[in-house]
C-alpha cells in the first residue's frame, strides 16, 4: 500500500489520531507554560544570583 | 464518590477499535469533575499562592491521576462491570478497549501525573496523589470492594483526598483546615453511595459485590443512611467557625445540612413496597441532594475566599 492511499484504517482512527495530537499538543504548552512560569520565579532568580556572588 | 451515571451509556456493544472518547470515558470524567473542582477549592482556600499556571497545571495533574485511577479500576472490576447494567457498556466490558490497554493507559498516565505534579508543585503534594491512586486501585478495588459492606466508607477516602492535594500544592503541607474538608469528603460518601445503591437495586446483588444492602438489607441500609447523615451533619457546620468558613458558609451549611437531614429521615421512614410504588424516588431525591450538597459546601468554601477581602472570610470570625 502506498504511503499516499487512504485506507479504511485510517478513516476509523482519525478521530482518535486527532485527539492524541491535540492532548499532545496541550501537553506541551503546558510544559512550556510551566517553564517560564518557573524560571520567572523569584526563587529561580534568587538562585541564580547567589550562584553568581559564589 | 462516585461516577454513578444516570448515564445509561448504551448497552449496546460497538466491537472494533477504540475511539477517543473510550479512553476518555476510561478515565471516568464524571469523578474527575469532582476531583478538579473540590482540589480548586483545596488550593484556592489555603494560605499564601502560586502561580496562576503552576495552579493550573497542578490542578490537571491531580485530575489526571485522579483519571488514571480510575482506569485501573475498570481494569481490575471489568468481571463485575460486565454483569452489572450501570456498568456493562464501559470501554473494557464491551470489549472496545482490552483489559491489557487499559492497564498500560492508567499506569502511564498515573507515574506521569505524580512526577509532573511533584515538578510542578512540590513532593508532599505527589506523595498524597500517589498515596490516593495507590488507595483507590489496592486498597478499595482489590481488597475492600468486593470483602467487605465497609467498602465505600474506608474507600471514601481515596475520594476525599484531591482538596487536600489542592491545599498541599499551595502550601507544601497538611493542616486541620486541609483534613476538614477531607472529612467532609468522607463523611459524605456513605450516604451519597449507599442512596445509589437502595435505587440501583439488584446491581450489586447479581455482581457478588457486597453492597450493604446486599449483606446487611435495605432496611439496614436506610438507617446507615441516616447515622451517617447526622454524624456529617457536625462537620459540615463546624467547618465554618474555621478560616474555611464565614457567614456564606455557616449559612449554606445549615440550610443545606437540615434539607438533607430531612430527606435521610424520609428515606430511613420509608419501607420498599412504598419505595417500589413510586420508583425510589425519595432515594434518589436524596442521590440528587448529595450532589448539591457536596458542589454547595465547596462553592460557599470558594465565596467565602472570594469575599475575605471585604472582610466577611477569614477575617470575619
Amino acid at each position: 500500500m502506498g504511503l499516499g492511499r487512504q485506507h479504511e484504517l485510517h478513516k476509523r482512527r482519525f478521530g482518535r489520531n486527532l485527539g492524541l495530537g491535540l492532548v499532545l499538543a496541550g501537553f506541551v504548552a503546558l510544559v512550556f507554560g510551566l517553564t517560564v512560569a518557573k524560571v520567572g520565579d523569584d526563587g529561580f532568580s534568587m538562585q541564580t544570583q547567589s550562584g553568581a556572588e559564589n | 464518590m462516585s461516577d454513578a451515571s444516570f448515564d445509561s451509556t448504551s448497552a449496546a456493544v460497538t466491537p472494533g477499535d477504540a475511539g477517543f472518547s473510550d479512553y476518555f470515558a476510561l478515565l471516568k470524567p464524571r469523578v474527575m469533575s469532582l476531583v478538579v473542582f473540590t482540589a480548586f477549592v483545596g488550593l484556592l482556600a489555603a494560605p499564601g499562592s502560586v502561580h496562576p499556571v503552576v495552579g493550573l497545571a497542578a490542578i490537571l495533574f491531580i485530575a489526571l491521576g485522579a483519571g488514571a485511577s480510575g482506569a485501573l479500576n475498570m481494569w481490575w472490576d471489568a468481571d463485575i462491570d460486565r454483569v452489572m447494567k450501570r456498568t456493562r457498556g464501559r470501554p473494557v466490558p464491551s470489549g472496545r478497549v482490552t483489559p491489557g490497554e487499559a492497564f498500560g493507559f492508567g499506569m502511564t498516565l498515573s507515574v506521569m501525573a505524580v512526577v509532573m505534579l511533584a515538578l510542578a508543585s512540590n513532593f508532599v503534594a505527589a506523595g498524597l496523589l500517589a498515596f490516593t491512586i495507590f488507595f483507590y486501585v489496592v486498597i478499595y478495588s482489590m481488597f475492600l470492594k468486593r470483602s467487605t459492606p465497609q467498602n465505600i466508607v474506608i474507600g471514601g477516602a481515596a475520594g476525599a483526598f484531591p482538596p487536600m492535594i489542592g491545599w498541599a500544592v499551595a502550601t507544601g503541607g497538611v493542616a486541620p483546615e486541609s483534613l476538614l474538608m477531607f472529612a467532609l469528603i468522607f463523611m459524605w460518601t456513605p450516604p451519597h453511595f449507599w442512596a445509589l445503591a437502595l435505587f440501583m437495586k439488584g446491581d450489586y446483588e447479581s455482581a457478588g459485590v457486597p453492597m450493604l444492602t446486599v449483606t446487611h438489607g435495605r432496611r439496614a441500609t436506610r438507617a446507615h443512611i441516616l447515622v451517617y447523615t447526622i454524624l456529617l451533619a457536625p462537620v459540615a457546620v463546624g467547618a465554618a467557625f474555621t478560616s474555611l468558613g464565614g457567614p456564606v458558609y455557616l449559612a449554606t451549611a445549615i440550610v443545606l445540612n437540615v434539607l438533607f437531614l430531612r430527606q435521610a429521615v424520609a428515606v430511613w421512614r420509608r419501607d420498599e413496597a412504598t419505595a417500589a410504588a413510586d420508583g425510589y424516588r425519595g432515594e434518589k431525591k436524596m442521590f440528587g441532594l448529595s450532589l448539591t450538597y457536596l458542589f454547595a459546601h465547596f462553592g460557599a468554601i470558594l465565596v467565602q475566599q472570594a469575599l475575605a477581602p471585604l472582610g466577611l472570610g477569614l477575617g470575619g470570625w
